[in-house]
């Protein structure tokens, strides 16, 4: 009994058997399809990803949760978190596009349509990125158009997972997504883009967290989210590269 | 070194560990929100919207699970029959549910894409993202407790008493209404406080399978976690309301069990 229990100790804990440690990373939830897959290949650490609402994960830090980095769907975030010193300076390291997504069988086809009568719409709490960009992208359509569409809102979802599922299962018509989203659903779905000028500009940023951990093994994860395994990974999952790069 | 010597010293420091690890993050809500703080929040309009759609619907489920439960509890108590054990078992399994599983099972079943989805939707029924959807994922997490619970109180009542309202030529009904009911008030009210606990409480289904809007499916656990990353200070004042409601729910059962 006691044997077996000092036998199963050396896999749990800060380190497994290969002797690496652990990195715990806060992640949005529109990373979690590339940055589950890629972030198993990382050699520095196990990593531990948990995903959720950018404004959740930031929510967390500053009630004194450390992750190890922080990547957020937006630049904002990171930024205001930077200037509370709790953490490094942020990078930016993907972009994505804010489209309206539909079931492929869906008789939804443009703007209009999902302003249209009967038509139930899906969209992110104001608080968490995709909701911020899809008020922002709602507000320079204006208009009537704008005011259609959110009488059209039914659910205000906490997280971008939660607007994809309410689309994919069938309680919504339509909802504000990002394009990876669409790139992740495998086909069920297909977007109307979005007049080229309501598009808000989608910047990811990411942070190495103070006062958490193996410093130089965050460095290296976050180098690697933008240069490494995870930016092809992030690539191949519809997201663009960081801007200027 | 005797057995007796050990044991006491232990338990009383598990008690204190069971005490102090119960009691600390109920307290920590109270002791970070000043009373001011609190009332601030209860002004707030969404709070205010939050907080009467959490009693409007909770109320709706309570009613059903109780005029549709007592009955269902005072049947299974009192009959046997092939398959009984089962038909209990799978009314208690939504009580060992994860809420999670409890919105997908929801979905699946009577969700736009659910078994009986087409059906529901020819009715003219919709329950995903409306406030009906809220009632019915809170009628599911919470009628088990209740059930079950009646369940109990019905097969503990003294078979004398029913046997004599029978004897004294009463019909079923007459029994149930007129002995059975009002003696089994104290674990009825149990139950339904269990129920309405639960109800009040609820999270996950509700969020996945109503969805969460301001006024017609953001209860108050779910306005709590809309609030958790902006304002961390109003996410804990409406979790103590919702804790004072709860408290103030539990001490009125244990009154009037006490009194009886």
């Amino acid at each position: 009994m006691i044997g077996a229990a000092v036998l199963v100790l050396p896999g749990c804990g800060d380190g497994d058997a290969s002797g690496r440690g652990r990195l715990v990373v806060s992640a949005a939830a529109s990373l979690r399809a590339p940055l589950s897959a890629c972030s198993r290949e990382f050699e520095g650490a196990r990593v531990r990803i948990s995903f959720a609402g950018s404004d959740e994960l930031a929510a967390q830090i500053r009630r004194g949760v450390r992750p190890g980095v922080f990547l957020a769907a937006n630049t904002k975030l990171p930024r205001q978190l930077a200037g509370e010193g709790l953490v490094e300076a942020p990078v930016a390291f993907a972009t994505n596009e804010l489209v309206v997504a539909v079931r492929r069988d869906a008789p939804l086809h443009t703007l209009g349509d999902v302003g249209g009568g009967g038509v139930t719409v899906v969209v992110g709490d104001e608080t968490v990125p995709v909701g911020a960009y899809t008020r922002t992208a709602l507000a320079r359509v204006g208009g009537d158009l704008e005011r259609r569409i959110l009488a059209n809102v039914r659910s205000e979802e906490p997280d971008v997972s939660g607007v994809v599922g309410k689309l994919l299962q069938g309680s919504a018509d339509a909802a504000f997504v990002y394009r990876s989203d669409v790139t992740g659903a495998g086909g069920k779905l297909r977007t109307i883009d979005l007049p080229a000028r309501a598009r808000p500009q989608v910047v990811y940023g990411g942070a190495v967290v103070r006062g958490a951990g193996d410093h130089a093994v965050a460095r290296r994860y976050l180098d690697g989210v933008l240069r490494g395994p995870c930016a092809r990974a992030l690539h191949d999952a519809g997201f663009g590269p960081a801007p200027g790069r | 070194m005797t057995a007796g010597r050990w044991f006491a010293p232990a338990a009383g420091l598990a008690t204190a560990l069971v005490v102090g690890f119960l009691t600390l993050p109920v307290l920590a809500i109270f002791l970070d929100t000043g009373p001011g703080r609190l009332l601030d929040s209860l002004g707030d309009e969404s709070a205010q919207e939050a907080l009467r759609l959490s009693l409007r619907t909770t109320t709706i489920a309570m009613a059903l699970i109780l005029v549709v439960g007592t009955p269902a509890a005072w049947f299974l108590a009192t009959r046997r029959f092939p398959g009984r054990a089962l038909v209990v078992t799978l009314v208690e399994l939504p009580l060992v549910l994860p809420p999670a599983v409890a919105g997908i099972a929801l979905l699946a079943a009577v969700g736009p894409s659910g078994i009986l989805g087409g059906a529901l939707e020819d009715a003219g029924i919709a329950l995903a993202l409306e406030t009906a959807g809220v009632v019915v994922a809170l009628t599911f997490v919470a009628a088990p407790f209740y059930v079950r619970q009646a369940m109990a109180s019905f097969e503990a009542l003294e078979p004398t008493l029913l046997d004599a309202s029978r004897t004294l030529g009463a019909s079923e009904a007459r029994t149930f209404a007129r002995v059975a009911l009002p003696n089994a008030v104290p674990g009825l009210s149990a139950g339904g406080a269990l129920a309405l606990g639960r109800a009040l409480g609820e999270f996950g289904a509700t969020l996945m399978f109503a969805g969460s809007f301001e006024g017609i499916t953001q209860t108050m656990p779910l306005a709590i976690y809309a609030q958790f990353s902006t304002d961390f200070e109003g996410a804990l004042a409406l979790s103590a309301v919702l804790v004072a409601i709860s408290a103030a729910l539990l001490l009125g059962v244990k009154a009037a069990g006490a009194r009886r």
